[in-house]
């Protein structure tokens, strides 16, 4: 069976990301899966072999850790020429794009992003417009060279026991242009990724004020979820920009979606609309929120959450 | 410095979007197209860089006839001049053949800095701005919520999901920006009076030695094979809070298996 290249995401920090683990068992109806990650992989390679990787190869080394995605492009480049595999799947974040850029230009070869399924003869599943409209697509120059959007699909174990493999990759100088000159962690303590999370709890401008946002990070950590924020939430400066859910921030599809003081709007919706169930707490019972919420709450977040709080502490 | 501003326009994402019926590309004759938003930080930061430090800013698009009035609105906002590749056979162009093109226009154009948006709100592919500095051989700077100009030294702060990168480079260089980064100035009356006569290049792709079958629908590298509308979700229940609103949204959570 040909082998099917996964480009791993993963920190030392938060370990192997759950978007790995749902390529890896994408990866599995493609072919035989193989796991390619950047710098130390000895605190990933068990959780990678947990999920059917058969191999891990391995790229590390300063050429390859110190610049900006180019030489991780040529590391997979080479090893796609080399190993021959049936496809090759990165991550839907901005360095999984962008690795699949270069790779796609590098082989004169298609890409298609944002897939939220991949069958066994390469066509992927795009959700495309906001979550308005659903795209078959298929590669049809070289190999699928597919991204996958995180939250797609359930991780499902499938144990194997990874051979390890280290690669010498002949980096370029043209790949060492960039230099990446230090790498800064934003406080945000236990919470899980929001683009990762399966319940994400936002906050929008009804929110009223940054101070405030406590009522919604206290839902969120009561539920073990994210916290997100809606642009208007953003630009008046209540939470940074990283959490800001919507056209121009994340893409997040959890089980649950919690909307608190958010009207709505559609680009906010399209950051949001393909969650599995969605609930909404607003004040105006025509904010078009409600045209989407599986429940919603008219009235004011600042007596429903704090309620709504008391109530889940009183059930644990 | 001279810098190229990317300029992408795109069916304006408030409205309702599709693909067209005949060959799966996406519907912009019926749509209201705009400047691509992320574009505008691009050319809100190519204008601040020139006011620093010298220099002329060229907005470059490949698009149809109708993205005239996208370049027009972006020379309103203070550029010199700008590039338009235009030709029927580009129709349905892949992200792939795009970048061919771009970087073909951009050979012509001997920039120092190249800014873009970090995606367009169409595609959301993100994927222009590295493919651009792999066809060229030049330094990308991607997703940058912050842009230093040191002379020939770049140094941007990359957003990351943890937080941010610094990274650096030397001119010539790719930079993507979000929206983070800046806010973009409104036209002026007299920029918009004075868009209407800045030089607008108009380019083919025989211009750029770039053979028709090499892009369009004819040389994409990929095929939309199906595209069905996705059903529209529908109201549940609603409820308005009576003193007890918190309660009844947690004993909701809870026939879900929420808590
Ligand atoms: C190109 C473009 C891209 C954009 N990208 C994004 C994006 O990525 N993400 C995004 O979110 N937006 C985006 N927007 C902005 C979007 O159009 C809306 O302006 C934004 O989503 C509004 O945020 P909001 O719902 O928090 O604020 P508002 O629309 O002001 O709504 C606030 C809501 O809070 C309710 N409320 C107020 N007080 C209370 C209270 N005490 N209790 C309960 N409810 C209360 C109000 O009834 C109201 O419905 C974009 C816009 C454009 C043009
Ligand atoms: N046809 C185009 N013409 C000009 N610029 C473009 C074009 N396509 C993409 N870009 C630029 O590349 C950026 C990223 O686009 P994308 O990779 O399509 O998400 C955009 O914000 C534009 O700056």
């Amino acid at each position: 069976m040909a082998e099917v290249l996964v480009v791993v995401e993963a920190s030392q920090a938060a370990g192997v990301k759950k978007v790995t683990l749902e390529m890896l068992t994408i990866a599995r109806t493609l072919g035989s899966p193989s796991a390619v990650v950047f710098g130390d992989a000895a605190a990933f390679t068990d959780k990678l072999g947990e999920y059917g990787a058969e191999k891990v190869y391995v790229a590390a080394g300063s050429d390859v850790e110190d610049y900006l995605v180019a030489p991780k492009a040529t590391a997979v480049a080479e090893l796609v020429k080399s190993a021959q595999p049936a496809a090759v799947l990165l991550a839907s974040t901005q360095e999984g794009k962008e690795i699949a850029g270069r790779l796609a230009v590098k082989l004169d070869n298609g890409l298609l992003t944002d897939a939220v399924d991949v069958a066994a003869d390469g066509t992927a599943t795009q959700v495309v417009f906001a979550g308005s409209g659903i795209v078959k697509s298929k590669v049809t120059r070289g190999l699928p060279i597919v991204t996958i959007r995180p939250n797609s699909t359930t991780p499902t174990p499938q144990p194997a026991t990874p051979t390890v493999e280290q690669l010498t990759v002949t980096v370029a100088d043209s790949d060492k242009l960039t230099r990446v000159v230090e790498r800064v962690a934003e406080q945000k303590g236990s919470r899980p990724e929001l683009t990762e999370a399966s319940i994400v709890v936002s906050g929008g401008r009804g929110v009223a004020s940054a101070d405030n946002f406590k009522l919604v990070e206290e839902l969120a950590d009561l539920l073990g979820g994210a916290v997100g924020a809606s642009r208007a939430a953003v630009d008046s400066g209540f939470y940074p920009h990283q959490f800001q859910v919507g056209q121009t921030g994340k893409t997040v599809s959890p089980q649950l979606y919690i909307a608190l003081g958010i009207s709505g709007a559609i680009q906010h919706r399209a950051g949001m609309q393909t969650s599995k169930t969605i609930i909404a707490v607003n004040k105006d019972a025509e904010a078009p929120i409600f045209e989407l919420a599986d429940y919603g709450v008219v009235g004011d977040l600042n007596k429903v959450v704090p309620q709504a709080a008391d109530e889940i502490r009183k059930r644990k | 410095m001279n810098i190229v501003v990317l300029v992408k326009q795109v069916p304006d994402s408030g409205a309702e979007r599709t693909l067209s019926a005949s060959d799966n590309t996406v519907e912009r004759a019926s749509a209201n197209n705009v400047i691509n938003e992320m574009d505008e930080y691009a050319i809100e930061e190519a204008l601040k860089i020139k006011e620093a430090h010298g220099g002329e800013v060229t907005i470059l698009t490949m698009g149809p006839a109708g993205a005239t009035e996208s370049i027009r609105k972006a020379l309103s906002m203070g550029p010199d001049k700008a590039v338009h590749v235009q030709d029927d056979a580009l129709h349905g162009s892949c992200a792939v053949a795009t970048s061919k093109v771009l970087a073909a226009a951009l050979g012509t154009l001997n920039a120092d800095l190249i800014i873009a948006g970090a995606e367009s709100t169409d595609g959301r592919v993100q994927v222009m701005p590295h493919m651009l500095a792999e066809r060229l051989g030049i330094a990308a700077l991607t997703g940058a919520r912050k842009l230093t100009v040191d002379g020939s030294t770049l140094t941007v702060e990359r957003q990351t999901d943890e937080g941010y990168e610094v990274v650096t480079a030397s001119t010539p260089a790719v930079v993507s920006v979000w929206d983070t980064i800046n806010e973009p100035r409104y036209p002026s009356f007299k920029g918009i009076m004075a868009a209407k006569k800045k030089p607008v290049q108009a380019l083919a792709l025989s211009d750029l030695g770039i053979a028709a079958d090499e892009v369009g629908t004819a040389g994409a590298t990929s095929a939309v094979v199906d595209f069905s509308p996705r059903p529209p979700r529908s109201a549940g229940t609603k409820i308005t809070d009576e003193g007890d609103g918190g309660s009844q949204l947690v004993a909701y959570l809870a026939t879900e298996k929420f808590v």
